[in-house]
């Protein structure tokens, strides 16, 4: 049985192209609606990556910006599974994270904020699932900072996760934010979220039993792609 | 009571950003940490196929050119195999080939550019043939889930109308807003309009 088409994606869990609260959305979101198809193999193939393509440090932000010290913050272990919405795990998938330090300053050219840039501190890795689905990075628990969204506008600490699955149509991005934050309900860009437990799922919790004692503490959050269809039936994908 | 379906629900987006280069292009941010960035070299350097330059703009609903956008590009070799187990001739695929890139544009003019080999016709479901085409995904601040579209190239104009996702745009002066410009030999211009007049159509994939 040859696993066909994934399911189509729910979009009431997604935030709308256009949500007036998220101003840069206005001038970005298309107006017209989304043209639909049928999948081929265009959409149920996607990359593949391999352990060449990373270096040892790739999963580890508090060494891999190493300029003669650790980065300050709070020390996290952030872990968690890939899986797909049928509960199954996606193994060697590649997952990026960027964020901000933890004065919540990035390190990036187009970033004036006045908190301080961290010289131990880079901000970005990188890792593949293994064959559970199973992802862990140890990161500095990223600073709150503000942006003009409105005059006082303040992001929520948040990591950038980015997904791929085994297809391109599965290609996710996405923000993770931590239990307990009380901007999180502020945030403009978490209010383009239409659906409140959607919301729920993106925020990690604190989870004591992955923690090293006398070292970080560890947040868990599980990433779902897509689905898929299993063929019990013909399923005219290919040509043959 | 029914009984309870126990699907998972898919991991909500949320916009990439305009940070986003520090996570996937972090030498375009100004810094350098990872050996080897992914996503540069599409092709490889031994694949067959004629090797072309694709450029263009995005552009937002005010005509403004959009200069902190990632894009990625996923496409099939010249002979329209996907370098992925699932297509059944990828063992074929010259070694190097990916068929997945990754560009962001220029902070200053929103250029965006990459160099690749042309695909070829793959197949699609059933009978149908799709017109050769690179499948394009793109993230910025401002968008809040990526939007996927679709290149196709001019020259194969006589394949168009059978290709199962051009024949299916039911506004025909659309169509144009998925197919290329050539630009010169082997170069060619595609420009993605967010909204508006000549608004690309985005795709439900
Ligand atoms: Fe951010």
């Amino acid at each position: 049985m040859k696993p066909a088409e994934f399911y189509m994606r729910d979009r009431t869990l997604h935030p709308p192209a256009h949500h007036p609260g998220y101003k840069t959305s206005v001038p970005r979101s298309p107006r017209m609606p989304l043209l639909t198809m049928h999948q081929t193999p265009s959409e149920i193939t996607g990359p593949t990556f391999g352990h060449n393509d990373f270096g040892p440090l790739d999963n580890d932000l508090i060494s891999n910006f190493n300029h003669g010290g650790d980065p300050v913050g709070e020390r996290i272990i952030l872990h968690g599974r890939v899986l797909d919405e049928n509960g199954r795990p996606v193994p060697n998938t590649l997952v990026e994270i960027w964020q901000a330090n933890a004065s919540g300053r990035y390190r990036h050219k187009k970033d004036i904020y006045l908190g301080a840039l961290d010289p131990n501190f880079g901000g970005c890795g990188r890792t593949l699932t293994d064959s559970d689905g199973y992802y862990y990075f140890r990161t500095i628990k990223p600073g709150p900072y503000p942006w003009l969204n409105y005059v006082n506008s303040w992001r929520p600490r948040h990591i950038h996760v980015s997904v791929f699955g085994t297809s391109f149509s599965q290609r996710l991005i996405t923000q993770l934010y931590f239990e307990g934050d009380p901007l999180i309900p502020l945030c403009p860009i978490v209010q383009t979220i239409p659906d409140p437990e959607a919301v729920q799922r993106l925020i990690a919790v604190m989870d004591l039993n992955a923690s090293v004692p006398m070292d970080c503490l560890a947040y868990k959050f599980d990433i779902v792609l897509r689905g898929r269809r299993s063929t019990l039936f013909e399923n005219r994908l290919e040509g043959n | 009571m029914v009984q309870k379906l126990d699907y998972l629900k898919e991991t909500t987006s949320q916009t990439a950003g305009p940070y986003v280069h520090i996570g996937l292009a972090p030498g375009a941010a100004g810094f350098s940490i990872f050996e080897r960035e992914l996503g540069w070299d599409i092709a490889g350097p031994d694949a067959p196929g004629e090797r072309i330059r694709v450029e263009g703009l995005v552009i937002d609903g005010t005509g403004a050119p959009v200069k902190d956008v990632l894009l990625e590009v996923w496409q099939a070799d010249a002979n329209g195999v996907y370098a992925h187990p699932e297509d059944p001739r990828s063992a074929g695929v010259a070694p190097g080939f990916r068929g997945w890139g990754r560009v962001i544009t220029n902070f200053d003019t929103g250029l965006w550019g990459f160099d690749t080999i042309r695909p070829g016709a793959t197949p699609g479901r059933g009978r149908d043939v799709q017109a050769p085409h690179l499948n394009l995904w793109l993230v910025a601040r401002g968008i809040n889930i990526g939007l996927n579209t679709r290149m196709y190239f001019p020259e194969d104009a006589a394949l168009h109308g059978a290709d199962p996702v051009l024949r299916t745009i039911e506004q025909r002066d659309r169509v144009a807003t998925l197919i290329a410009t050539k630009t010169g030999p082997g170069a060619y211009r595609f420009d993605i309009r967010l909204q508006g007049q000549g608004e690309t159509v985005f795709i439900d994939v």
